[in-house]
């Protein structure tokens, strides 16, 4: 009976080609939505969380902070001796790299690029995970003495030099010429759409020499020696700046201590609300796509209606008009939902490319985006069924 | 009760609705149908020919009396039962023919054959050679849309009988069609009573269409007024 009622299943699909195309094509729609929406948002949360770990885990970024309102006089930066003062007196931080930055335009030949320059010491590439491409870092001379060498991006690179290696070559910024001594390895993007990689490093003083004219640094990056005391460093790194800043029990700090954990939170946090906001949009089309499958079987039902009385009155049990019914809403179902997983699963992946993310499968969205609308084809395709196959055939055939 | 009596009804009552507007289409009807007969129910509309002939044919339910088939009672067979009984012994004609749209003549054919469970290769021999018994050897693959009324009657009378029923409930058989594509009809149907003993029922208006039956009843007002054999006066 089951192999029987199969057949009369598959051989209604096939007569009725336009409404089964239509319902499948509801279910397609809905399903493909749904999870491409969502793969893409898992890939942009990974690829967020991804960039965060490439900025480097365990670390503090500590910058001044305004105590009042805008407007009002920012606090004062950092000195040398506060990198000192961190570097000796707070156990378990591994590294700092004070820093100062400028935006400056960079000069190579006929070429030019506007880029920030970072002084820095050596101990930021490591603080920061990066990694040379080519040449090295800065040697201990180059650090004390404020020599006219520098590191730079793949960006940087790129703009003045095209594929070229530059270590070895001299850039002119500002007045004065200086060496390329090392290329970094690219870190592409930065959670928040920074081109990391539009970068170029000097030793802090020359920066704070030929650059900015003062000894103020504007910001330290502390790597902490592992994960588990980065909240321990944390509060001794603000206690001691709050020290070193004379800032009385009752004031507010004016300086901040950032985790890039936190920060990593903070981003991804908002790109899970994009994806769970793109995952409600695409919800919405899975219920009009639902509600175009209820439509379709609801109209046909009167045809339906008159087609089940013909089958009772040659002799169809009722179970066997309903599994037919129950077949046909299930094969066109799983079709649908069949067809949309892989049309979303290509898309994801064309997409999650052009967009420079990774792409994620997500089981779950699979499952449930293709549960929903097989039931709601099952539901809406199989009930009206039932109803007309409950009728006295006579009812059945007379239906209009 | 005799071997020949293949159908007894009695005192079949059918109300419609319920209270004061209940509406009783049958009031009492009492029936013996002979295997072999052609019978042809006349009347009025609202006389009840219809109501009796769903009675008949197991697709519908009477309110009281006994409806006994082969001696079996059908009015205490459950729904799968009576689908059973419309699957082995009894073939419907139908005045707007009835057949699945979008589906060839043949496989409009096979169709009572599926719910038998025949296998694939019988299926397919009966269903043509049930077209061929109507003239439409050459129209199995045919979709309804693409057949004349009298060509769907046609296939319609071939599903009724590939399954070689008891009886043939025929409703207003040449109802939607022209008095030559008509007699064509009836003959086909007085072929199937005579050379293979298939009981026929036919509801009819048209008192042409019941001449071709051995036996006419005919119902006024949800009883039978007069039951005679052709060529009896009446």
């Amino acid at each position: 009976m089951l192999w029987n009622t199969l057949l009369l299943a598959l051989r209604a699909i096939r007569r009725n080609l336009m409404r089964s195309f239509l319902t499948v094509l509801g279910i397609v729609i809905g399903v493909a939505a749904v999870i491409t929406m969502v793969t893409l948002g898992n890939g942009a949360t990974k690829s967020v969380s991804d960039q965060i770990s490439s900025m480097g885990s365990n670390m503090l970024i500590v910058i001044p902070g305004q105590r009042f309102g805008p407007g009002s006089e920012g606090a004062p930066s950092f000195k040398s001796a506060d990198v000192d003062a961190v570097r000796n007196q707070i156990t378990a931080v591994e590294r700092v790299a004070p820093m100062v930055n400028k935006t400056v335009t960079a000069v190579y030949q006929a070429k030019n690029w506007s880029t920030v320059v970072y002084g820095t010491s050596n101990d930021y590439f490591q603080a920061g995970n990066w990694k040379l491409a080519g040449g090295r870092t800065f040697n201990e001379t180059e650090e004390r003495a404020g020599k006219a060498v520098c590191v730079i991006g793949e960006t940087v690179r790129n703009k003045l030099f095209g594929r070229q290696n530059p270590v070895g070559s001299e850039i002119r910024i500002k007045q004065f010429a200086c060496e390329v001594v090392g290329l970094l390895k690219s870190k592409g993007q930065s959670a928040m759409g920074q081109d990391q990689d539009d970068i170029v490093v000097m030793p802090l003083r020359t920066v704070q020499r030929r650059l900015t004219g003062s000894q103020d640094i504007n910001r330290l990056t502390v790597s902490v020696k592992n994960s588990s005391s980065i909240d321990a460093a944390k509060k001794q790194l603000t206690l001691l700046m709050r020290e070193r800043r004379k800032i009385s029990d009752n004031e507010e700090d004016d300086f901040r201590v950032m985790d890039t954990r936190q920060i990593a939170e903070t981003l991804t946090s908002t790109t899970k609300i994009l994806t769970a906001l793109l995952g409600a949009v695409a919800a919405v089309s899975l219920l009009v796509g639902g509600i175009g499958i209820m439509n379709i079987m609801l109209v046909s039902v009167t045809e339906r209606t008159r087609e089940i009385g013909i089958r009772l009155a040659i002799g169809a049990l009722e179970r066997e008009v309903l599994l037919q019914f129950l077949i046909e809403a299930v094969v066109l179902s799983s079709l649908g939902g069949m067809v949309g997983i892989a049309l979303a699963t290509g898309a994801s992946i064309i997409l999650a490319r052009l967009m420079n993310i990774p792409y994620l499968f997500d089981l779950g969205i699979n499952l449930l985006s293709f549960l929903f609308s097989a039931a709601i084809g099952v539901i809406f395709g199989f009930f009206p069924a039932r109803r007309a196959a409950g009728l006295n055939p006579i009812d059945a055939l007379r239906h209009e | 009760m005799s071997d020949e009596t293949l159908i007894r009804l009695s005192g079949i009552t059918k109300t419609y609705g319920s209270g004061q507007a209940a509406f009783q289409a049958l009031k009492g009807i009492d029936l013996a149908i002979q295997s072999g007969d052609f019978v042809a129910i006349m009347g009025h509309s609202g006389s009840g020919k219809s109501t009796t002939m769903n009675i008949l044919g197991c697709l519908d339910t009477p309110t009281s009396g006994s409806y006994r088939f082969l001696g079996a009672h059908v009015e205490q067979m459950s729904r799968n039962q009576r689908a059973l009984l419309r699957r082995n012994y009894l073939g419907f004609i139908f005045q707007g023919f009835n057949l699945l749209s979008r589906t060839t003549a043949l496989e409009n054919v096979e169709l009572p054959l599926i719910y038998r469970g025949e296998p694939v290769a019988v299926r397919h021999q009966m269903a043509r050679s049930a077209l061929e018994q109507v003239g439409l050897r050459d129209w199995e693959n045919h979709t309804p849309a693409e057949l004349s009324g009298g060509q769907q009657q046609r296939v319609a009378i071939a599903r009724a009988i590939v399954t070689r029923p008891v009886v043939l409930l025929a409703d207003e058989p040449t109802g939607n069609l022209d008095t030559r594509t008509s007699r064509e009809i009836m003959e086909l149907i007085s072929t199937f009573n005579r050379e293979h003993g298939i009981t026929v029922l036919m509801v009819t208006h048209e008192p042409d269409m019941a001449a071709y039956a051995g036996r006419v009843i005919r119902f006024v007002d949800g009883r039978v007024e007069n039951d005679s054999r052709n060529g009896e006066a009446s």
